[in-house]
């Protein structure tokens, strides 16, 4: 059993928590004693963090449409169809019609490369977040 | 955010969250933080327990409404005017601080002719507070010497949104509540890295520290950095994205762990305009209700399956870790753009999220100095934090505000897009719960959250249920101009009578098929908080 540190993934509050792994699945969420936020405290949320992570209905595989339904394909056949029609839109269109919504469930590291991929690759500057919602 | 940015320079909290512990007042305006910021709420409870008072200004009787020493229940969509008599009572009576204006600020004057014509009587009727009521609220603010304001979307979710931060900002720098620690504005972000997204530039004016694209010394800068030319002219925000419809500027999009069909204003318009779109790629880790119609759906790792970083509220940049390998076949969202890019004929290869902040610290200033090894061993650290030398800012604008000298900018009422009339009588308010999250991806997922708190309620106050005939518990049919949805009610005095509240978690109950597309003209906030809607018994 591994005990590690993390950050909450819930509100703007950022506490420090440990998620306690055992056998390769995430099985509890207790607070960081010294962490600035959180000081040995969490909400209901925080307690409860580690329990979508293994939920049955989390995606597993790449999905594409196929004869109107999604259909579970390799990643090859997935990444390869989707920077055809993203590479091929933007080019069309100059970068205009196509648009990236990031995430602010992601990382910072993972932000950066999504607004790198619209402004470098794609040569657009339709990229925003829900930071309005 | 536009509104702090024009008057601070800088659209953040100004304060750490352990320094509210240390206010003497505390104004808390469009926020119910017990349930959406509940470690906020706890430093703001240590605060009243060590002596601090605290006013709150919401329509409704929130749990820490009822903690209040001083609760003013206004009418929604009015924060405008309740702010502008406050600032005129505080100039009446002589707590303005004019040494701060005179050395740290600008454009006062603008402001005071404003509010000397100001009839303080007719702002007191347009809130629906007594006046001797916002009296009391700017005596206390105004005296006080440590003072912090806290507020959340129910400022900004308005076609006034810029216009009620603004005169927030305007009463924080007219007060001098805004330049020492334990004292300040601090906007509170609703989900835990929005801050950060803003922060790397995933927004359509700015590259990562708020670096314009349209100026050509910061777009040259990332240019030289990146080997390629890049398009001088802001692009489409969310919601113009979101709602073009069947004829919209768009034909493909990429959505990444976002779930825009739920948590955009009136659904049907964004269901039409992503249906219409010639390719849709969304990568997440469950099958969402926008992820059902997209042409390629990828398996992305959710965060205790990757390490990188989270920036909360307070602008602490603090590590995430890897706790477990990617479930399945699932893959880092970072690991999916680095393929997709270079599919798409630009190579991103970066060894590890480490690598990739390095490049965030040599592009974005505010992130200088934040590399993975000094984030490791600490609890993080806040921007601005410039070189690697630098430990961090706990609050903001120590001296001199972000933008040199902080800007006045007053704003006069303007009234809600919708208001109730005699067709839909009732003035719905949408927000947040404290067992539920955002869309419900993550916390519907969960089976303890969602036994504490399973299905959406509507708000109705007791005299309202009687008239309707309606019972808690029972079912009502709520509809507005746009839609309809059925929901159960919930009899409580926390909603004045003539307004009603839920929340916009589940997707049985689609409020947001109810709610307005009109929005906020600079920072195209949509208007969530107000809309008119009819209520009948099932």
């Amino acid at each position: 059993m591994h005990d590690i540190l993390t950050t909450c993934v819930y509100c703007g509050c950022g506490c420090g928590v440990y998620l306690h792994e055992q056998r390769g699945r995430v099985v509890g969420a207790t607070p960081s004693r010294n962490h600035p936020v959180s000081r040995n405290n969490l909400c209901v949320k925080g307690w409860h963090l580690h329990e979508f992570i293994h939920h049955p209905s989390r995606l597993k595989e790449p999905l594409m449409r196929k004869n109107g339904k999604l259909t579970p394909v390799s990643w090859d056949e997935a990444l390869s169809f989707a920077a055809h029609e993203l590479g091929r839109i933007a080019a069309a269109s100059n970068g205009n019609a196509v648009g990236l919504l990031s995430s602010a469930k992601c990382t910072n590291e993972e932000n950066y490369l999504l607004q790198k991929l619209a402004r470098a690759v794609l040569h657009t500057n339709n990229v925003d977040h829900c930071a309005r919602l | 955010m536009a509104g702090l940015a024009t008057t601070f320079g800088s659209g953040a909290m100004t304060n750490s969250i352990n320094e509210i512990e240390n206010a003497q007042v505390m104004l808390v305006i469009g926020s119910n933080t017990s349930e959406a910021h509940p470690q906020v709420a706890r430093r703001m409870f240590t605060a009243m327990d060590r002596g601090a008072r605290l006013i709150v200004i919401d329509p409704r009787r929130t749990l820490l409404a009822q903690r209040a020493d001083i609760h003013l229940a206004i009418r929604p969509g009015t924060d405008i005017p309740l702010l502008n008599a406050m600032m005129r009572i505080i100039l009446d009576e002589n707590l303005a601080d004019d040494l701060f204006i005179e050395m740290r600020t600008e454009n006062f004057y603008e402001l005071r002719d404003m509010l000397f014509r100001l009839d303080l009587e007719e702002a007191a009727r347009i809130t629906g507070v007594e006046l001797a009521s916002i009296r009391a609220a700017a005596r206390l603010y105004g005296r006080a010497q440590k003072a912090v304001i806290c507020y959340c979307l129910g400022i900004t979710q308005h076609v006034c949104g810029t216009g009620n931060v603004q005169s927030i900002a305007n009463l924080a720098m007219m007060t001098g509540n805004v330049e020492k620690e334990d004292t300040g504005v601090d906007p509170l972000r609703g989900q835990n890295n929005v801050q950060g997204a803003c922060d790397m530039g995933a927004l359509p004016n700015v590259f990562p520290s708020y670096q314009q694209v349209d100026i050509d010394d910061f777009r040259e800068k990332f240019e030289r950095a990146w080997h390629v030319s890049l398009s001088p002219r802001p692009g489409l925000t969310l919601m113009e994205m979101t709602h073009g419809g069947k004829n919209g500027p768009l034909k493909a999009m990429f959505i990444m762990g976002e779930n825009p069909v739920l948590s955009d204003p009136v659904m049907s318009r964004v269901e039409e305009t992503l249906d219409n779109l010639e390719f849709l790629l969304v990568a997440d880790i469950f099958l969402t209700e926008t992820a059902r119609r997209a042409h390629v759906v990828l398996p992305a790792a959710s965060f205790a399956e990757k390490t990188g970083t989270f920036t909360n509220s307070e602008r602490r940049v603090q590590m995430v870790r890897r706790v477990i390998p990617p479930l399945g076949q699932s893959r880092t969202d970072a690991d999916i753009i680095m393929d997709l890019s270079a599919r798409l004929g630009y190579v991103m290869d970066y060894e590890s999220p480490a690598e990739i902040m390095e490049e965030i610290a040599m592009l974005a200033p505010i992130y200088g100095g934040m590399h993975h090894d000094r984030l490791e061993n600490s609890w993080g650290l806040q921007w601005p934090c410039w070189d690697r030398e630098h430990g961090g800012t706990p609050f903001l604008h120590k001296y001199y505000f972000t933008r040199g000298k902080g800007r006045f900018v007053p704003a006069a009422h303007e009234p809600p897009a919708e208001l109730p009339d005699d067709d839909y009588p009732f003035l719905l308010i949408t927000g947040r719960i404290y067992h539920q999250y955002h869309t419900g991806t993550m916390s519907r997922h969960s089976v303890l959250l969602s036994r504490e708190a399973g299905e959406a309620l509507l708000q109705l106050h007791p005299e309202d249920g009687r008239r309707l005939g309606v019972r808690g518990g029972e079912m009502v049919r709520m509809r507005s101009r746009r839609g309809e949805v059925r929901v159960k009610a919930q009899l409580t005095e926390t909603v004045k009578a003539g307004e009603v509240y839920t929340t916009f978690h589940f997707s049985e109950m689609p409020v947001n098929l109810l709610t307005v597309s009109a929005k906020d003209h600079f920072s195209q906030c949509p208007e969530y908080k107000i809309c008119a809607v009819h209520l009948e018994k099932v």
